[in-house]
């Protein structure tokens, strides 16, 4: 399951894609909406995709988790309005072992950040501001 | 003369007040040049921009074909 999505993400739905009787773990990666930023209050998140090009670079990152650490990746991203504490992006990984789990988990959503087409808005009391990615984080 | 579909997202989509617009261009345009000529003089001209042409990241000097659809990428801020 790959997708871009404009209303709340299910999670159960995303925990359910990745399922393998080979499996010995699971991972659940959420972001979530985070009231502030540099000590300034953020009271929303808006989020916006180039959709027809956020989900084949996101398969893509999928691909590579399997590659790399034999995961099966599943990862939705919202996008529009989302409120503090809910999720803007979940990724569910799943290795037969649980060290490669933390890895893939890791390695999709920090190549997520960097490369999948999605914009963020934070919203203040005062204002907002479109904030991308910090390239080292 | 050929054009180009333009789609507008984040902070390039408020500057240009449009989602999406119908580009004429002269042959040989690169996607660099198309991004200079429509956001000249604005306070997105230095914004450090990628390129997609048809939903595929390109170099700055590729060069646009008609029919394309063209997307100039803000550095993202996903997750």
């Amino acid at each position: 399951m790959i997708a871009v999505v404009a209303d709340s993400i299910d999670v159960q739905a995303v925990r359910a894609a990745v399922t393998d009787p080979g499996h010995g773990a699971v991972l659940i990666f959420e972001g979530v909406g985070r009231d502030n930023f540099d000590g300034k209050g953020v009271t929303a998140l808006f989020y916006e995709a180039y959709a027809q090009m956020a989900v084949p670079v996101m398969q893509q990152i999928a691909a590579e988790a399997q590659e790399r650490f034999g995961a099966r990746v599943a990862m939705v991203h919202r996008t529009g309005e989302v409120a503090i504490g809910e999720a803007s992006v979940v990724i569910a990984v799943g290795t037969p072992h649980r060290a490669e789990c933390y890895e893939a988990s890791r390695y999709a959503i920090d190549e997520l950040k960097k490369r999948v087409p999605v914009w963020k808005k934070e919203i203040y009391a005062d204002g907002s501001q479109w904030k991308a990615n910090a390239t080292t984080e | 003369m050929p054009s180009v579909t333009v789609r507008y997202f984040a902070q390039l989509r408020e500057q240009r007040g449009l989602d999406d617009e119908v580009v004429a261009f002269e042959p040989g345009t690169t996607v660099h040049a198309l991004y200079t000529r429509l956001f000249a003089h604005t306070s997105v001209e230095h914004l450090p921009v990628s390129y997609a042409r048809n939903a595929t990241t390109v170099p700055a000097d590729e060069q646009v074909e008609d029919g394309d659809e063209v997307v100039f990428l803000p550095p993202v801020g996903g997750g």
